[in-house]
């Protein structure tokens, strides 16, 4: 893998993380447990959405084939896309929701207070900017995670199961990526395994205040690095890549 | 006059807007109500901006951040439990503000301006 296929294909990842995240939160519209929540979900879908645009159209630079950010989100296939498995799951009951932005949003925290300090100008330039975002989507997810885990019976079975199911998914984060090894020793890239850890002590004190039982570890998901995902991903993009597919380049 | 006169303006008119509010807020079923103040630059007064949902302090921050911020609006926010909000009753309005009606010379208008000064 050389430098560039490296950089490629690690701006391609960081962008359909944001994107299929955001796509997956914005099922939300109109469908909130009460409108503040529905504008609050909505806004982070909206933020992920414009990390994906940001990372995107790099990646597409990157590439050098004339690719715009759009060319990406909407033309690629799904072997094509490399987003982590959690972020394409099914949104399921606002538990669920709840428990997957708290793993997602704590693993992004170290990932972009580490990737603020790139060597590469724009991936730390793009990373800034994304941690201030991720701070707010951590605080309010941990918020809701703690209200549920010590609201009803009902809330708290809901919440222990979603971290539950949710747990083989997490994995994958902390894997070493072939592009990870090309472009961490240049400090391009973080080095996930650095913040395993501190991720798993934030992840406990989060289970801890939510009165949530620390899912056991067992086999882990994998697949995504290498294009292989859920069978969930090919829905997903069949809604949120009908229209240009559809209307090839269309515009209004 | 009776009952509203003297100290039954004080207490009583609270304890009824007090009532008011609390059985508005069982009838709904979206969380508490609470008021939202937004400070538009550092330093400068926070001014009511409308009002949330929610169950705690912080969930009514964050919920007045994503509503009421999202424009660049902000720089601070309070929040206060709507049910703390002691208000006037609009048939007390004449008893409460006519009085002022005839008072201009509360207006610092009968002074003369000094040359040069930017405002008063």
């Amino acid at each position: 893998m050389t430098t560039q296929e490296a950089l490629f294909k690690y701006t391609l990842r960081l962008g359909d993380n944001g994107l299929i995240q955001g796509q997956r939160l914005s099922e939300w519209c109109s469908r909130g447990p009460i409108l503040e929540e529905d504008l609050a979900i909505t806004n982070l879908a909206l933020d992920n959405i414009g990390r994906a645009q940001a990372f995107l159209k790099y990646a597409g630079e990157v590439e050098g084939k004339q690719k715009t950010e759009d060319d990406l989100a909407f033309k690629r296939g799904e072997r094509e896309f490399y987003n982590l498995l959690m972020t394409e799951l099914p949104i399921g009951d606002f538990a669920y929701t709840v428990a997957k932005q708290v793993l997602i949003s704590a693993y992004e925290y170290f990932l972009y207070t580490e990737l603020s300090n790139s060597t590469d100008e724009i991936i730390a330039g793009i990373s800034q900017k994304a941690i201030k975002e991720v701070r707010y989507h951590l605080a309010h997810a941990k918020d809701w995670s703690e209200r549920l885990g010590n609201g009803t019976e009902e809330s708290k079975a809901r919440l222990q199961k979603a971290y539950d199911e949710l747990w083989s998914y997490t994995g994958e984060f902390f894997e070493t990526t072939e592009e990870e090894k090309v472009l961490a020793p240049s400090k391009v890239a973080a080095t996930t395994k650095n913040f395993e850890a501190k991720w798993n002590d934030m992840i406990n004190e989060i289970f801890t205040i939510s009165s949530i039982t620390p899912p056991t570890a067992g086999w882990m998901q994998s697949g995504s690095q290498n294009g292989i995902h859920t069978e969930h991903l090919g829905h997903l993009l069949s809604e949120m890549q009908y229209l240009q597919r559809a209307y090839p380049d269309a515009k209004w | 006059m009776g009952a509203r006169s003297g100290l039954g303006f004080s207490t009583k008119t609270s304890e009824i807007i007090l009532v008011k509010k609390q059985t508005n807020m069982t009838q709904d079923t979206q969380l508490d109500l609470w008021e939202v103040f937004i400070q538009g630059k550092a330093g400068g007064d926070h001014k009511h901006a409308g009002s949330v949902h929610a169950s705690d302090g912080k969930m009514a921050l964050q919920n007045a951040r994503d509503i009421y911020t999202r424009r660049n609006e902000g720089s601070s926010i309070w929040v206060i439990p709507s049910k703390y909000v002691v208000a006037s009753l609009s048939e007390d309005a004449d008893m409460l503000f006519d009085p002022a009606e005839d008072k201009i010379y509360r207006h610092p208008t009968f002074y003369v301006m000094p040359e040069g000064a930017q405002q008063i």
